[in-house]
């Protein structure tokens, strides 16, 4: 029972942090007001909640899992405060930073019609903090983290948020910055 | 009134235009009511309208409104109800 929680606790957090990459490349390409092959916008912008949502589900059994399990020796107090930790304090901290970090995006997220879009925005921000913590946290806290086939996903993740990112940065980005500088100029 | 929401709308579309950065996720949404200009940004699709930004729409596209409503990236859209 004890091997299976553990067992159970990584590969969740591994499949939670893959979501979460996948999350963040869509959200980049719902800013750009760009369809998806075949996706029109608005089911861009679903599938890059629907995703996230998806993402918060295995981190919540990541934790909840590790929490149960006596090797990683988590405790309620690790759960909100980081680098408090038992094991690894550091990099269970990052994990920790990122937790609360995607509460903030998340609850931001499903509150934003009441908020208004200047704090949705600001927070959802964050991501770009939330989301090289957690890869941090779990290269340097997973047993795995730094096996060779780790590092592999976690270097072709870096590379899809890297990507778009720089994409993000580019002066062509928004579906409408080619009309709207022609018109500018 | 225009004939495609008929005499009595169940209420107007309002775009903040100030808010509206022409993601299109409306336009999408509500092919009858609103059309995409060459930038990106919802056009009333009845050219009649005499307020752009406050659109009647009819019963038929309740639910349609509601999903651009809760969708639009820059939470610009609200739905008027008629008092
Ligand atoms: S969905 Fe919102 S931001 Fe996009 S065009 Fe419509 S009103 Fe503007």
């Amino acid at each position: 029972m004890d091997e299976a929680l553990w067992a159970f606790g990584r590969a969740s957090g591994a499949v939670s942090l893959a979501l979460f990459t996948l999350s963040v490349v869509l959200g980049i390409l719902v800013r750009s007001g760009r369809p998806l092959l075949v996706l029109p916008r608005f089911a861009v912008t679903l599938v890059h909640r629907n995703v996230a949502l998806f993402a918060l589900i295995f981190l919540g059994l990541h934790v909840g899992t590790l929490m149960l399990d006596p090797y990683a020796q988590l405790r309620l107090v690790d759960v909100v405060v980081p680098f408090l930790g038992a094991v690894k304090p550091f990099w269970q901290g990052l994990g920790t930073v990122a937790l609360d970090l995607a509460a903030a995006v998340v609850a931001t997220s499903l509150l934003r019609r009441r908020l208004g879009p200047g704090i949705f925005r600001a927070v959802h921000w964050l991501t770009y903090v939330l989301w090289p913590v957690a890869l941090l946290h779990a290269v340097g806290n997973g047993t795995d983290g730094t096996s060779k086939w780790f590092l592999l996903l976690a270097l072709a993740a870096a590379a899809a948020v890297g990507g778009a990112g720089l994409w993000r940065l580019s002066p062509r980005f928004l579906e409408s910055a080619r009309l709207r500088q022609e018109e500018a100029s | 009134m225009s004939a495609a929401t008929g005499p009595e709308p169940a209420g107007h579309l309002h775009i903040n235009w100030t808010r509206c950065d022409g993601r299109g996720i409306c336009t999408e949404l509500l092919p009858s009511l609103l059309i995409r200009d060459d930038w990106g940004y919802p056009l009333a699709a009845d050219p009649e309208l005499a307020e752009k930004s406050r659109i009647p729409f009819g019963r038929a596209s309740e639910r349609d409104v509601a999903d651009a409503v809760a969708l639009c990236p820059r939470l610009a859209l609200t739905v008027l109800r008629p008092r």
